[in-house]
């Protein structure tokens, strides 16, 4: 049957620098690019192109640059060639759409509405490089009162179990077998010489990851893939994932053929068979279902690891984050909905959720209207792209921001969205040993550390220009931020103020 | 010293330390030029073996008691004993390839280039006066599958 | 000609520098209000004509058990209002107009009362309260909900005094210097807006607390959502406020020393606690962890009274003046050294208060109590009501 899918993208090669090294042809895992002697020149298969741009990087002439197909739509601002594209794909296959990474759809991003503050005459900005600028964190939950000893500096009450984070933001959740061990390995590496956490996502914990596991977040969601004690009591932290930003109310489904030797040894699962996250935890159908399985979790770990639940946000969320709060969790995690993902379905992704910045604001202030908002962290997820999108998030009311996609594309990703096809040209997201082995965790560690170390640098500017020498003093701290193109109703979920006034 | 060394776990086959070291030892040091123009062609002296699956940049170890120095007849083949780089001249070199049949690494390569063929090596890129920091192809390498470390040599 | 109505504090968030200034006796000996008023009027240039007050603990010892509610009236109605409220859930042992003096600076004072009342026994038994709670409480509901109406002060045996206007004209008009206390405070303020409002003038009071500031708190937000939390409701929008807010949830509530309750608000670094011992580590990493909302940030000097003495506090940078000296049983403190030297010449032991490091010093009766006491804080809900057990008659001890 004739596929009436048009090609996305269109390779150009400018003849002038291309040299025929072949550097293209091997980097290209979709088999774009070939150097063809009969010809004398490289030719391309633009259909199998998915942007990915590996080769433009790898070029040592940069004789390539990837452009969109340029077919021109029918003119319809309604049936653009995108939506008529995915009924072509559909009519062909008769199938779910599938697509990777965060919701691309051009709906507001909240960040770059929020403004930040800084300080002149009445009050000094305050220069990081001369005064000391705090930005560690603790996570997990903590009495709302202390009784202390003051004399002997003692504390009596029983402090819960904490983690602590040198930089305000973690590596959140992606497992062995939707990345490589070696993009996990790449976090691990960089978690620990960071002093922050990475988290194993549902796929276990690979026994090359053991030596970082002070530095682990272990999940435990729907599948219990690789969940048993030895797991849950080798990570520094907990986290049951009931739901994820790119596809609230979805599972997860890792094909079989990504279920190799490794893989599966690290799930508990046999080699070849799809492993399959239901869409909800068949024990926990309510609440206090949730409250039973994080009790369970803390009884087979004493009570020694703080255990965070993770939601996508969703509209109901600010209720949802505070029951979770009264059902135990220690640390509760909102993903909004431009957080990524390994596949989802795209209409899924692409339409349900809400923004993280709303969900966040929201759930602070619903914590706080209950009075139980010191009590418990808050961690939000779901494209934080900047270190000025964690100072508004931790303004906005966060202890801490998750960052995912960020860290991967320090690790080369280029946002192509088609992790779910096992071919990753940069060796993130495929177990294929080609390919993962393109990704060499030393280097890409180093590349994460610095990038985070440049995000803290970039936070502690921001901070002592607000006059504001701890993270502590800046979170909830919506004085800080000003709203710009915004709406009433916006600016009164948000919490903040107009600019100028 | 400091040598180059190759770790096969990470080669990933795409050749830019060919391709970087080509151009180095161009007379123009443009990939395009040396490439396509420049002749006689300049030769790249580290080459990648293998396939996809499993490859690995092969190139002069330097070594402390060179065979193809011990080796050559002609004498173009020496080891600096300053900076214990080892080169081959080519005004000297006369093709014999005794130097190819003792490397122990497959390290040196008789191309035909101009009227006769002649031994090429790695040379470190740094017989260049002026030119300090890593060879090209150490630095060309997306994937640190090659470094440039102190070593005593094997 | 209309008069413009100025902006009242509450409306708009106003930055404001200042000039603060504290005397006291350790001894609890009564010094009248004409050395605070001299050494306040040194520092005329640090204010700017848009606020200033006091604060005297020891003034009312005839009612020393009574809450001493100084209320500012804009309006007839508002009293009325007022005192029909204060019937309902106080008992009155006296009210009367505080005597003025009239200061030609001194524009449009608005009416000002006070009534020395205790709570009514039955409302506060049926409110399930304790009695500063409940008074506490009844005070906010007046300043929020009462229009024309501001309560200045709410303390026993103390008040504030306070005003539009330099703080030496303040003084002089409600004529400070008829009354003697063991502890005085006072302020000058340089608001960058016009507030002119009675109301909005420092001393900020709660119940026995008294705060003056010097500064900007750039935690101002962190610290007012998080004492929101807990029913404190910052309708003034100044540091100030939430600065007593956080004494008053720190120090009475979760039972803390004031000097515990400071630390905890200019907490150490981790710089500094990395170097501790683990165990004294530990101790202070709990008190970061479970407050740190409670840190506050920015440039700022305090001057805390209450019953108990002063309590100096500078932030942790030390980015505000603060001076301290001694002289005998006295201690003085203002933002500048000058302003001591002026009412005690041969002060001695003059220095800065550190950053971050809280400056105590209590009545000499006090400070013999509490080293008597344990040194374990008390949260207030743990301690029994005092008008719960005091009815009834102590146990009689076995022969």
């Amino acid at each position: 049957m004739l596929d009436y899918l048009l090609p996305r993208y269109k390779v150009l090669r400018d003849r002038d620098e291309c040299v025929q090294c072949g550097v293209c042809e091997r980097s290209c895992a979709n088999g774009v690019h070939k150097v063809d002697e009969d010809l004398g020149r490289v030719t391309a298969d633009h259909a199998k192109c998915v942007n990915c741009q590996r080769c433009v990087v790898m070029c040592p002439t940069t004789a390539i640059a990837i452009t969109r197909w340029p077919q021109v739509d029918a003119g319809s601002g309604n049936w653009t060639l995108e939506a008529m594209q995915d009924i072509a794909k559909q009519a062909q296959t008769g199938a779910v759409l599938l697509a990777s990474m965060g919701n691309p759809k051009d709906y507001p991003i909240y960040w770059d509405h929020l403004l930040l503050n800084a300080s002149q005459v009445t009050n000094p900005s305050i220069d990081p490089l001369r005064e000391p600028m705090e930005t560690r964190v603790f996570l997990g939950s903590r009495p709302g009162m202390l009784k202390v000893n003051e004399r002997e500096h003692v504390v009596m009450t029983p402090m819960p179990p904490q983690i602590r984070l040198d930089v305000p933001l973690m590596f959140s959740a992606m497992s062995f077998g939707s990345v490589s061990l070696n993009a996990q390995k790449s976090l691990a590496m960089a978690a620990k010489e960071l002093g922050t956490y990475f988290n194993t996502g549902e796929g276990g914990l690979h026994r090359d990851l053991e030596a970082y596991a002070d530095h682990a977040i272990v999940q435990v969601a729907s599948g219990r893939f690789g969940v048993d004690p030895h797991y849950l009591n080798a990570g520094a932290a907990i986290e049951i994932k009931i739901g994820q930003g790119a596809k609230p109310g979805i599972g997860g489904h890792l094909p079989g053929e990504k279920i190799n030797e490794e893989v599966s040894r690290t799930r508990m699962i046999p080699q070849g068979t799809d492993a399959i996250s239901p869409a909800p935890h068949h024990d926990i159908y309510s609440i206090e279902d949730l409250r039973q399985l994080i009790f369970s979790l803390k009884e087979a770990t004493l009570y020694r690891k703080p255990v965070a639940v993770k939601i996508a946000a969703v509209h109901n969320v600010a209720a949802i984050a505070s029951g979770m709060a009264r059902a135990g969790a220690d640390i509760i995690v909102v993903d909004g909905f431009r957080g990524g993902t390994g596949a989802a379905p795209k209409r899924i992704r692409d339409n349900v959720g809400i923004p993280i910045e709303l969900a966040l604001a929201a759930v602070d202030q619903r914590l706080r209207d209950e009075g139980i908002r010191s009590t418990v962290s808050l961690v939000a997820a779901g494209s934080v792209r900047s270190s000025a999108d964690v100072v508004r998030a931790i303004a906005l009311g966060a202890d801490a921001a998750y960052i995912a996609s960020a860290a991967l594309i320090a690790l080369g990703c280029h946002q192509c969205q088609d992790c779910s096809s096992g071919r990753c040209n940069w060796g993130i997201a495929t177990q294929n040993p080609d390919l993962t082995k393109r990704l060499n965790p030393e280097v890409a560690a180093e590349r994460v550390v610095n990038l985070v170390r440049g995000w803290n640098h970039e936070i502690k500017e921001m901070m002592g220009g607000m006059g504001i020498n701890a993270i502590d003093s800046l979170r909830g701290n919506r004085l800080m931020l000003r709203g710009i193109g915004l709406n009433d109703k916006e600016l009164e979920i948000l919490g903040v103020k107009y600019a100028g006034e | 010293m400091k040598r180059i060394y190759a770790i096969e776990a990470w080669c990933i086959d795409c050749k830019r330390c060919e391709v970087a070291c080509k151009t180095f030892h161009s007379r123009s040091r443009d990939t395009v030029k040396a490439f396509t123009v420049e002749y006689p062609q300049p030769q790249n002296r580290v080459r990648v073996e293998g396939t996809r699956q499993l490859s690995v940049a092969v190139n002069c170890r330097h070594c402390a008691q060179p065979k193809c120095v011990e080796g050559c007849i002609s004498g173009a083949m020496t080891k600096n004993p300053r900076t214990g780089v080892v080169t081959s001249d080519p005004r000297k070199c006369v093709g014999c390839r005794t130097c190819v049949s003792l490397c122990p690494f497959g390290a040196v390569r008789i191309e035909d280039v101009a009227e006769k063929g002649i031994a090429y090596k790695c040379d470190l890129c740094g017989e260049v006066p002026g030119e300090a920091g890593e060879p090209s192809c150490v630095a060309a390498c997306p994937n640190r599958a090659l470094i440039y470390v102190e070593s005593e040599g094997c | 000609m209309p008069i413009r109505e100025s902006l009242r504090e509450g409306a708009v968030r106003i930055p404001s520098g200042c000039a603060i200034a504290g005397i006291m006796d350790r001894s609890g000996a009564r010094h009248d209000g004409s050395d605070i008023l001299k050494s306040i009027a040194l520092m005329h240039d640090r204010g700017n004509g848009l606020g200033g007050g006091f604060a005297a603990y020891g003034i009312y010892p005839e009612y020393r058990d009574l809450y001493a509610f100084h209320i500012m009236y804009e309006s007839r109605e508002a009293r009325a209002e007022t005192e029909a409220y204060l019937d309902t859930f106080f008992m009155s042992e006296k009210q009367e107009r505080i005597p003025t003096e009239p200061v030609a600076a001194i524009k449009n004072p608005p009416d000002i009362w006070r009534y020395f009342v205790a709570p009514h026994p039955m409302r506060l038994n049926m409110s399930g309260l304790d009695e500063a709670e409940y008074t506490m409480q009844h005070v906010f509901h007046i300043n929020g909900k009462v229009n024309g109406a501001f309560v200045a002060s709410s303390g026993k045996n103390m008040g504030a005094f306070k005003g539009v206007g330099y703080p030496e004209d303040i003084g002089e008009f409600y004529r400070i210097r008829d009354y003697d206390a063991w502890a005085w405070t006072a302020h000058g303020r340089f608001p960058t807006n016009t507030p002119g409002w009675w109301g909005g003038a420092h001393p900020f009071t709660l119940l026995n607390w008294s705060v003056v500031h010097n500064g900007e708190i750039s935690s101002y937000d962190a610290n007012r959502r998080y004492v929101e939390q807990f029913g404190y409701g910052c309708e003034l929008q100044t540091d100030t406020e939430v600065i007593t807010y956080l004494f008053d949830l720190l120090a009475r509530r979760h039972g803390f020393s004031q000097e515990m309750a400071a630390h905890i608000m200019t907490a150490s670094s981790w710089d500094d606690i990395d170097r501790m011992d683990p165990d004294r580590a530990a101790f202070e990493t709990a008190l970061r962890v479970a407050y740190s909302s409670a840190l506050v940030n920015g440039p700022f000097s305090v001057i805390l009274g209450s019953d108990e003495g002063l309590l100096a506090l500078n932030d942790r940078l030390k980015l505000r003046a603060l001076m301290v000296g001694e002289k005998g049983p006295m201690t003085y403190l203002a933002s500048e050294q000058a302003a001591i030297e002026v009412i005690c010449p041969d002060v001695e032991n003059v220095r800065p208060v550190e950053g971050g490091v809280p400056f105590v010093v209590q009545l000499d009766e006090v400070a013999e109590r509490k080293r008597r006491e344990s040194a374990e804080n008390r949260p207030a809900r743990e301690k029994p009501y005092q008008h719960e057990v005091g009815v009834m008659p102590p146990k009689r001890k076995e022969a």
